[in-house]
């Protein structure tokens, strides 16, 4: 009888010294493995984004453009030109493919609710949902989860606000453009940024 | 009995384990003809295959290797890095875009359409079915008639898209008679020098060789007398003494092959290699090939030249270096299908004649080249102060071949309106008869594009 008693003694203890370390490891263990929050990485992503992609439109396309020294031509068709340069929109779409080619831990789009290539509409339910929240909710972003193929991801969506009246008069004059009435510091569309958890 | 089988089965294995690994010969092992883009190398299998364990993306990297410069020089619209967003997974779920071999299967000969694409006709509409709906002009279209010659391609609209039908609408057909522009050879590689050599025995003996040679060949000193070559002092030494490994001295070679030619002429032989003329022998094949020859082809030739084997100076007299004769001569020659044989009675016939007769002024006429193999011109930085304008023939003569919408710019619109050019080339009637009438055929893409600009 004692050596049963002995035994269960032995084995309670094991079992719940078992337990105390997994306890212990399940605590240990995401703090070690947690890295950044998705939430975080996926608007330090967009701070870079959004400050190029402004530079870019003021420091390139307006100052040398032509509303400015007129030494570069940017425009749609730019390779047809010597001078030419990208669109703002399409230098940002350039760098999302050309992170593309070199990393799939994060990717990233622009699109809008008034697409001029109807190709940059919203495509996923989560993207119409979001692209949709910050136009409704000026300043604010949007944050879900979505499983695209068989990958879930997590996805914030930021505004693109118009920054310089480049932005505005190549949509508004533009034949495919839905809208017509964009004004500066008004949200065009949204960034879409998608990280694989 | 078990003996038996075990047998057989060793002999089959061993039969097919010598052929895959062994034997030069693997045609055991093709499933089915190849397109006619590839049906020439498909003897080098692992140019393709290069790896027995790989997947899709063994072949991607396979067709990039030979092909990517070609996407990139067109503006493809469709590249890899469009598709590769996981935005795009239900698309992708339809066609996988990102892979080449999703629209162009190869060894499917049953299922093979132009442009070797082995997919259903109406693929664009998957994606694009909006179109339909935004553009009236499109309601009523058929799902299959995008890529109907004149309107949309899947790779190349360099000719096609809207901005350019718009700034090129209402021209009169025949602009001009343009004049061709003249290549230059800024980009050649200088010539080897001549006979000097380090040696003076060898610089001796070379010389003994060569006027031993032109003694005996006075008709092909002369024509050389007359040429370019001469002009430029590269005498029969510079491609007939080839060096004999690291030694110094060289040794005459009767016949010099393509690698003569390419030590100076590297852009040209690049372009040969990557065309239907000479990719048996292009440096990317997993083995060596024999050359090229009409006996091999899918087009017609003519009898006399079944046994033709292609390099350079199958269409240029290595000698006498008359690029009148290499620019139609030369093809007319080989090639005897339908469009080439109405070539002749045709009115860019007669420009030529009319150069070539002294009658007009060079680079007036309308050779098979000016067409097949044209003059492409670019600039080449030199230093900050200089660049230099680059005018290169284009020995790929695929190159501008197919989609024909490739020629509209390059080649056609040096004389032809738009319009005019795109209802050409959609007119299988005026292909064949060598352009010689007007075309009955009129793509609208042009009055469409203009009613939107109302």
């Amino acid at each position: 009888m004692l050596k049963k008693v002995a035994i269960a003694c032995v084995v309670t203890a094991t079992l719940v010294g078992a337990v105390a370390c997994s306890q212990q490891t399940e605590v240990s263990a995401p703090a070690a493995s947690k890295g950044i929050e998705p939430k975080l990485f996926t608007d330090s992503l967009f701070a870079v984004m959004n400050a190029d992609r402004a530079n870019y439109t003021k420091l390139v396309v307006a100052r040398l453009g032509p509303k400015g020294s007129g030494v570069v031509k940017p425009d749609e068709h730019w390779e047809e030109f010597d001078n030419g340069t990208l669109l703002p929109a399409q230098m940002f779409r350039a760098g999302s493919e050309a992170v593309a080619e070199v990393t799939d831990e994060f990717t990233y789009s622009l699109q809008s609710l008034w697409p001029i290539g109807k190709q940059n509409g919203p495509k996923t339910p989560l993207e119409k949902e979001g692209l949709q929240y910050v136009v409704d909710n000026p300043g604010e972003n949007f944050y879900g989860e979505e499983t695209l193929g068989d990958v879930t991801y997590y996805t914030g969506v930021y505004a693109d606000v118009a920054v310089s009246e480049a932005c505005t008069s190549c949509h508004n004059d533009h034949k495919d453009s839905p809208k017509t009435d964009f004004k500066i510091g008004e949200v065009m569309g949204g960034v879409v940024i998608r990280v694989p958890i | 009995m078990w003996l038996t089988w075990a047998l057989i089965t060793i002999v089959i294995a061993g039969y097919f384990g010598y052929t895959l690994f062994l034997s030069d010969d693997k045609s055991e092992f093709i499933v089915g003809p190849a397109s006619h883009g590839h049906y020439q190398i498909e003897m080098a299998c692992e140019t393709c295959h290069t790896d027995a364990f790989g997947g899709p993306e063994i072949l991607q990297d396979a067709c990039e290797n030979c092909h990517a410069d070609e996407l990139k020089a067109s503006r493809d619209d469709h590249p890899k890095k469009k598709f590769t967003n996981p935005r795009n997974a239900e698309l992708l779920s339809l066609v996988d875009a990102r892979q080449c071999i999703a629209c162009h299967t190869e060894h499917q000969e049953e299922q093979t359409r132009a442009m070797g694409v082995t997919l259903a006709e109406d693929f664009c509409y998957h994606c694009h079915q909006e179109v339909g709906e935004n553009r009236p002009s499109h309601k009523d279209l058929a799902y299959d008639s995008c890529q109907s010659a004149g309107c949309h391609n899947f790779h190349d609209n360099r000719a096609l898209y809207e901005n350019f039908l718009v700034e090129n609408a209402n021209k009169p057909w025949l602009n001009q008679i343009s004049k061709l522009k003249a290549a230059n050879f800024s980009h050649y590689k200088a010539p080897k020098p001549e006979i000097s050599s380090k040696s003076e025995t060898t610089a001796r003996e070379a010389v003994a060789i060569v006027n031993d040679k032109i003694a005996s060949h006075s008709d092909i000193h002369q024509q050389w007398a007359a040429s370019v070559h001469a002009n430029i002092q590269l005498d029969c030494a510079g491609c007939h003494l080839i060096e004999a490994g690291k030694s110094e001295s060289r040794s005459w070679v009767e016949k010099p092959g393509i690698e003569s030619c390419e030590s100076c002429h590297a852009q040209e032989v690049a372009g040969f290699t990557s065309g239907k003329h000479g990719m048996r022998l292009s440096k990317k094949l997993s083995k060596a090939l024999t050359p090229m020859s009409p006996t091999l082809a899918r087009l017609d030739f003519h009898e006399q030249a079944q046994h033709q084997q292609l390099s350079c100076n199958s269409c240029h007299n290595v000698h006498d270096l008359n690029v009148q004769v290499a620019a139609a001569e030369s093809c007319l020659n080989c090639h005897a299908d339908e469009h080439s044989r109405a070539y002749q009675a045709s009115a860019h016939a007669d420009l030529w004649q009319a150069e070539i007769s002294g009658e007009a002024e060079a680079g007036t006429g309308v050779s098979c080249a000016t067409c097949h193999m044209p003059r492409v011109e670019s600039n080449r930085y030199v230093d900050k102060a200089r660049t230099i304008k680059e005018v290169k023939v284009q020995h790929n003569q695929n190159a501008t071949l197919r989609p024909n919408e490739k020629m509209i710019r390059p080649i056609c619109m040096q004389c032809h309106s738009l319009e005019f050019s795109i209802d050409a080339l959609a007119d299988e009637t005026l292909i064949k008869n060598n352009f010689s009438t007007q075309p009955a055929v009129h793509i609208e893409s042009i009055d469409w594009a203009m009613k939107r600009e109302q």
